[in-house]
């Protein structure tokens, strides 16, 4: 298993479901069982992708994989000599990790999808948008540059556009579609502003080769303002996509599109994107922007954790909840606690599939009901939707002995050591408060729905168990989301092989001043700068032809200082005060959803009625959407209104006003070449009439009067010429 | 092969087939339209053969001799006039990576127009003759290379247009056609002053070694050619070069249109045919961008240097102003009209750019932007001509009723839009990084792209209000598409999203030349009282 042969079958891996999106395109109609080319291919890419993962994780673990090649090469470039744009593709374990997650997740949706979608009238085109966006996805994760990742974000939100617009018949769904896409689109605008900034001084989208260059010191415009601006501008492309705090308002929306694409993409993987970008940046985040993206993570995961306590459709609720969790994995990349970010990325993705499913499996038994209010008692007809449902519960609530315990635990930990050393105490208490409200709603989730008795008898009496293609999916994700994947300590996942040996936090490569004080290294020149120069000079020193790929290797660093023993030290005093803190916490949620909605010994309705105006703006989801229409939407709608009167009018006013001062300088130029300069000439005339008229009288034909003028005329000349004489 | 005049060929095909046209009886209504389909098939075949033996590595721009395809004769020769001396003009062809993608775009959409003209049912036989003579206008505008020349194709082209959108136009089409006749005419009046201006004070060395002045608009491009008292002489202390560059400019940015001389533009396009609607968009607007490129650039490096912050700041309003005038449209044929206008500002803000990125992203938009818009005009058109509407809100769900022209609308909107794997996200990006790398236009890169969001916002809710959505039964009897129209839409599909993936077909062919223009440009001087006459 040589590098070569793991890297170009992580090409197939990604070109696959891309040839399922081209066959069904093209031929869907006319193909028996589009469902099975689609599933079929996922199924491949999934097992290359697990053989992909062991490879690299058993031979490679201490090492990345890269193969890059030549897309467009400007040559002979006046000063810059030449540009050139690359494609390539990187291992190293946070992307196969991701690749196996992906790929596992996709496939779990595709064979969920059989049932549930069957009958749709679309539904070859649907296993094509299924397939174009685990391309996209799979893009995103084994991508090595910035640009290749821009490309394919896009492609993620024109699948993303496509899937939640699938029943484009409803308005409801078209709207939420193009909200999607266009709030997408601002953060993507920011993102593609801090590709600008790094091309403009890089000249390169290669990740590797950008932090080389700041690790020695270059950095954007020389300034250090611009670097935590240009990692600001990239995160906005994660806050678009991970739906953060402002622009998280379009993924609740986005759950007018199936659920299984709920499951896939709003969910588990491309909401995740952001996260992994973040991921991606870590290592150039400044102290200033790393705080920023806490704070946006924090305030993230507060709004929605608040909104999910009152909504009543089933899949608000899920989608809420992914909004908070999403602020949790952004927070804590912000706090440093890059490790457990992406551990959560990863349990979230299995445990909120599974819900997303499941509820899926409840709105299909349901025939589509997805209000909670018409739930209830579900538990005795669905039990394995049930059981599945409950387990991802407990590890979304951070119950011990799953896995959500483990990330979540972990990140609140970062978030406490955060606190105690750089004294934001603000984040660590946000953070738990969220962890509180998330145990009560997912509670309240699973109780309305499946316990007590049924509220609507007649869609109770026709609900069923989901058959197998949808319940095996639920199963094996619930499987997953016990703790003994990720190490074989329930209580601390730092000994286990995830975090152990294949996620570690990568070296920060900004300058030493410019870093949290617990991010400073005792040896900056010997760690950061070394390392990362070694990589440069693996990367960027042999020339890359184009049609011939490059393979290189390139040593992860081992032996770098991530942290300060101070920071460790923190962490380490944390984790044990971050868990009895979280089982607390977490323990009073669910036994409020208990009381509430269980055994009813308070009344949620009175409850609400006694908190009425925080109520209001939970259930109204703080007004965002109406706050939004009302100033950027509106704003843009009457600005282009009064633009294109400004145009029609003033631009095209003036145009047709000088026509008209033409047309009326040419009338008078007219009037007055018919008055004046033809006036002139009837004048002349008109005279010369006249005067002819006057001589005419002369002229009487008569000899006598002809020598009388004679006489005269010969008297008056000599009375002129007299002094001649 | 190389002796034989391709270009003079590609570019009076189309008038040999006018004359053919001329003489064939009314009648033969369907003889007409095949022949023209067969005249423009041709010309494509033409620019195929020339794509295919282009030297990728001849720079052309102001190297006379490593031009292609060169055709160079004296054309008009008076000897012996008082102080002018010698009056010529050359008949002088030949092409560079500057106008290769030009030509190559102009025979395209003159085929795919002919093909969208099938619908037309008035006097069949003038509007072929016509079309075809616009096709030559065209053509001949993007290989001239005497300034003279360019100039009577520049004007060859405006009469067939008047006439076009003036007959077989919509109801406001006498309005729409004197626009844009006067308009564009407008603008003529003063590139004719100043080719007049330059003339005169630029001289070129001739076969006896005597010198005469000279149309040739490589020589122009030399400081070394200008006389001492020319008028628009460098060496002139008493210069009108930045007058006249102004006056140019202006000439060429009302065909762009730039704003604020864009307005003939939604009119024209509004009630023009569809397939004169394709022309107008897919190349006729490129002449003005072209003319700004081949002429203003290199003949007045100095003074383009100075205005070339003005240049993107117009291109950064161009995008955002005709972004937003296209939300507020109610025609679905005015929202891409503005589109354009949008999409042409682009071109300003790379071409400002002064960079190769820029530049190259410039030239590969207007060829991107020919496509895509050609594309977006046809679509319309297929609704018009079964509906006989165009009104954003008349419709509603089409897309259930016609799947497959909903999925050639969804390509060429999110084309339009810049999404990835598509040409018009290349070139958008190569526009912006150009020209965020220059220091001096970078806050009006950041405030341009807006135009990628805005841009997403009135395509997608277009497309939502006219495809998506519940559909509007009055529209219960549209059919979906027929072979005529999978012809137009195919190959432009096609070409979409090969430049998408693999760019570099077009990037090559122009590279060479835009980075010799780059240097030509960086390396003149600041003022030219240093170069010694």
């Amino acid at each position: 298993m040589t590098e070569a042969v793991l890297l170009n079958i992580s090409i197939a891996i990604l070109l696959l479901p891309a040839l399922g999106f081209i066959t069904l395109i093209l031929f869907g109609k006319r193909i028996p069982g589009p469902q099975w080319v689609g599933t079929s291919l996922i199924f491949l890419a999934l097992c290359i992708s697990i053989y992909v993962g062991f490879g690299k994780l058993a031979f490679y673990a201490g090492q990345n994989l890269i193969m890059e090649g030549r897309w467009i090469q400007i040559l002979n470039v006046p000063v810059l000599g030449q540009v050139n744009f690359d494609l390539g593709i990187k291992l190293d374990n946070l992307t196969v990790i991701m690749l196996f997650v992906v790929n596992l997740i996709s496939f779990l949706v595709h064979l969920f999808s059989m049932e549930y979608m069957r009958g749709d009238i679309r539904f070859s085109r649907y296993y094509a948008y299924l397939g174009i966006f685990t391309f996209s996805m799979l893009g995103i994760v084994l991508t090595h540059n910035i640009l290749m990742m821009y490309i394919f974000w896009e492609l993620v939100g024109i699948s993303s556009y496509l899937l939640i617009g699938f029943w484009f018949e409803k308005k409801s769904a078209s709207d939420a579609s193009k909200k999607a896409f266009l709030v997408n689109r601002v953060g993507d605008t920011g993102m593609f502003i801090g590709i600008m900034i790094l091309f403009t001084n890089y000249h390169t989208f290669t990740f590797d080769t950008i932090f080389a260059q700041i690790a020695a010191g270059n950095l954007p415009f020389h300034s250090s303002a611009w670097l935590t601006a240009c990692g600001i501008m990239i995160f906005l492309g994660a806050v678009g996509k991970s739906a953060q705090f402002p622009l998280h308002v379009w993924l609740p929306d986005a759950m007018e599109g199936p659920t299984p694409v709920s499951a896939l993409i709003h969910a588990a993987t491309m909401v995740a994107a952001g996260v992994y970008l973040v991921a991606r940046i870590f290592v150039m985040l400044t102290a200033d922007a790393m705080l920023t993206i806490a704070v946006i993570g924090m305030i993230t995961s507060f709004i929605a954790a608040t909104i999910a306590l009152t909504q009543n459709d089933i899949k608000k609720v899920l989608a809420y909840s992914t909004v908070s969790q999403l602020g949790y994995m952004i927070m804590a990349l912000g706090v440093g606690a890059y490790s457990y970010a992406f551990f959560h990325l990863v349990t979230h993705a299995f445990f909120k599939a599974c819900l997303f499913l499941g509820s899926g499996s409840v709105i299909h038994a349901m025939h589509h009901e997805q209000d909670l209010r018409k739930m209830g008692g579900l538990r005795k007809k669905m039990p394995i939707t049930y059981y599945a449902f409950l387990i991802s519960t407990l590890a979304i609530s951070g119950v011990p002995f799953t896995s959500g315990f483990l990330s979540k635990d972990g990140i609140l930990a970062g978030t406490l050591a955060f606190g105690s050393l750089t004294g934001h105490w603000l984040i660590p208490i946000v953070a738990f408060l969220v962890a509180m409200m998330t145990a009560f709603y997912m509670f309240r989730l699973v109780i309305l729905a499946f316990h007590g008795e049924p509220r609507d008898l007649h869609k109770y009496e026709h609900a069923h168990e989901s058959p197998f293609v949808m319940a095996m999916p639920l199963v094996l994700l619930s499987v997953l989301s016990v703790f003994f994947w990720y190490g074989l300590n329930p209580f601390n996942p730092s000994t286990g092989w995830f975090l152990d040996k294949w996620i570690k936090t990568p070296t920060t490569i900004v300058p030493q001043n410019m870093r949290f004080d617990f991010m400073k290294t005792e040896a900056p020149v010997a760690g950061s700068l070394e390392n990362a120069k070694a990589g440069e000079v693996k990367t960027t020193n042999a020339p890359i032809a184009v049609g011939a790929p490059k393979v290189t290797k390139q040593n992860e660093s081992e032996t770098a200082i991530v942290h300060s023993e101070h920071y460790m030290h923190a962490m380490h005093q944390a984790h044990y005060p971050a868990m009895a803190l979280s089982l607390l916490l977490g323990g009073i949620g669910i036994l409020f959803s208990f009381l509430l909605y269980q055994w009813k010994k308070i009344d949620p309705d009175k409850l609400a009625e006694s908190l009425k105006p925080l109520y209001k703006l939970s259930l109204n989801k703080w007004y965002f959407d109406e706050i939004y229409a009302a100033t950027f939407i509106g704003g843009t709608l009457a600005f282009s209104k009064f633009l294109a009167w400004f145009d029609n009018k003033v631009v095209d006013g003036i145009v047709n006003g000088a026509a008209t001062l033409t047309r009326m300088v040419s009338k008078l130029g007219g009037l007055f070449d018919h008055v004046v300069v033809d006036g002139f000439v009837n004048f002349t005339a008109y005279l010369s009439g006249f005067i002819g008229i006057f001589f005419r009288k002369f002229q009487t034909g008569k000899v006598q009067t002809y020598v009388v003028f004679v006489v005269f005329s010969v008297i008056i000349l000599l009375f002129i010429f007299r002094p001649f004489f | 092969m190389a002796y034989f005049p391709i270009l003079s060929f590609i570019t009076f095909l189309p008038i040999l087939g006018m004359l053919i046209i001329l003489c064939i009886p009314g009648k033969q209504e369907k003889f007409i339209k095949v022949f023209s389909a067969v005249i423009t098939g041709l010309q494509v075949l033409l620019a195929g053969i020339i794509l295919n033996s282009y030297n990728y590595s001849l720079p052309g721009v102001f190297h006379q001799n490593s031009y292609q395809f060169i055709e160079k004769f004296r054309w008009i020769e008076i000897s012996g006039l008082s102080w002018i001396g010698t009056i010529k003009i050359d008949y002088f062809l030949g092409i560079d990576g500057i106008s290769a993608p030009m030509v190559l775009l102009t025979a395209l959409i003159s085929f795919i127009a002919t093909l969208s003209s099938w619908n037309i049912s008035k006097s069949i036989k003038g509007y072929f003759a016509l079309f075809l003579l616009l096709d030559a206008g065209m053509m001949g505008v993007f290989v001239a290379l005497d300034f003279f020349l360019f100039y009577v194709f520049w004007e060859l082209m405006l009469l067939p247009m008047y006439f076009l959108i003036g007959i077989w136009g919509g109801p406001r089409k006498e309005y729409a056609a004197i626009k844009f006749f006067i308009y564009t005419l407008f603008g003529s009046v003063f590139m004719l002053l100043v080719m007049i201006g330059l003339y005169f004070s630029c001289t070129e060395v001739l076969a006896n070694g005597t010198r005469a002045f000279t149309f040739n608009l490589i020589a122009l491009m030399d400081p070394k050619n200008y006389t001492a008292t020319g008028i628009l002489s460098p060496f002139n202390p008493g210069n009108l070069r930045f007058a006249a560059y102004i006056a140019l400019f202006v000439g060429f940015a009302i065909k762009i249109p730039m704003f604020p001389f864009h307005t003939w533009l939604p009119d024209a396009h509004v009630e023009a045919p569809t397939p004169i609607s394709v022309i107008l968009a897919g190349v006729l607007l490129k002449m003005g961008t072209y003319g700004i490129i081949r002429i203003c650039f290199p003949i007045f490096p100095e003074i383009t240097r100075q205005v070339a912050w003005y240049i993107a700041l117009f291109g950064a309003i161009n995008i955002v102003y005709g972004a937003l005038c296209a939300m507020a449209q109610k025609d679905f044929k005015k929202l891409i009209a503005y589109s354009s206008v949008s999409h042409m500002g682009y071109v300003l803000l790379g071409m400002a750019s002064l960079t190769t990125v820029g530049i190259n992203g410039a030239i590969f938009q207007m060829f991107n932007h020919g496509t895509i818009t050609a594309m977006l005009f046809l679509l319309v058109g297929v609704i018009y001509d079964r509906a006989h509407t165009r009104g954003l809100d008349d419709f509603g769900g089409l897309a259930l009723k016609m799947p497959m022209y909903a999925g050639f609308v969804t390509v060429a909107f999110f084309a339009a839009i810049g999404l990835p794997s598509m040409s018009g996200f290349i070139s958008e990006s190569f526009v912006f990084l150009g020209a965020f790398s220059v220091s001096s236009i970078r806050i009006i890169t950041i405030v341009s792209t807006l135009g990628i969001l805005l841009g997403a916002s009135y395509m997608l809710w277009a497309l939502q209000r006219v495809y998506l959505g519940k559909f509007n039964e009055k529209w219960s009897a549209l059919t979906d598409l027929d072979a005529r129209e999978y012809a137009m839409f195919i190959p432009l599909t096609i070409i979409i999203f090969i430049l998408g993936i693999y760019p570099s077909f077009m990037l090559n062919i122009m590279n060479t030349s835009v980075n010799s223009l780059v240097d030509f440009m960086n390396k003149m001087p600041a003022s030219f009282s240093a170069l010694k006459f």
